[in-house]
């Protein structure tokens, strides 16, 4: 199945790679993102996810279809999680089954890079120093200018 | 005509709120939207001159014509994953 949510609840992993597989698969890839200790040498105590949550949803599934109609699998699963969490924890969980490996690291590939391209949601750091700031992004493409 | 206007991470903290409601001339465009924005005073004017925008939930362009009722969201770069 194709499958895609933005969820405010931590993300179980397992449950995404379950909604993928099938016995025609001989390959399955599953990707986490996780909350790192640190960026660019600066040390993190958190990360505070916001998102516009009705849009990301349908851009999620959105991106999910397209993954699966490149690896021509409807094996493509993926979680992203909003609010805060702590370092360590699972902030994305993609999961792509398909005959052979190839496919299925492309499949999460263009997930994550995807994502990040035009997933409306933003993060703010949380520092061990109590400060905390919005992180620089990616314009996605269909800008408004003028 | 009255449009919504959600403002998320950044944006949100610049204007001092989530959502505001904006009267424009019939046939007014998202670019034109944002310029009437900015012309709001205090953080309003720090608002990017250049913004990714969706209207109803679809990315969209500053020549995109908005209709009454409108969801408009300024979208800062993003930063998922």
């Amino acid at each position: 199945m194709i499958w895609s949510d933005v969820l405010l609840e931590p993300i179980d992993p397992a449950a995404v790679l379950d909604r993928v597989g099938d016995p025609r698969d001989g390959a399955v890839v599953l990707f986490l993102g996780i909350v790192r200790n640190a960026n660019e040498g600066r040390p993190v105590s958190g990360m505070e996810y916001d998102g516009y949550i009705e849009m990301a949803r349908e851009q999620l599934a959105a991106i999910a279809g397209e993954a699966a109609e490149r690896a021509g699998s409807d094996r493509v699963a993926v979680a992203h999680r909003l609010g805060a969490l702590d370092i360590g924890e699972v902030s994305v969980a993609i999961a792509a089954s398909t005959p052979h490996r190839a496919e299925a690291f492309d499949a999460a590939r263009h997930v994550i890079e995807e994502i990040k391209k035009r997933l409306p949601v933003w993060k703010r750091e949380h520092y061990l120093d109590r400060e905390a700031a919005w992180l620089d992004g990616r314009l996605p493409a269909a800008a408004a200018s003028r | 005509m009255e449009v919504t206007v959600l403002l998320f991470a950044a944006h949100r903290e610049l204007a001092g709120s989530g959502s505001t409601v904006v009267s424009l001339p019939e046939g007014a465009t998202a670019g034109a939207l944002l310029e009437t924005l900015r012309g709001r005073g205090g953080g309003w004017t720090q608002l990017p001159a250049r913004s990714a925008v969706a209207v109803n939930r679809r990315y969209a362009t500053a020549d995109t014509v908005l209709r009454e009722g409108d969801e408009v969201a300024l979208i800062p770069p993003v930063a998922g994953g």
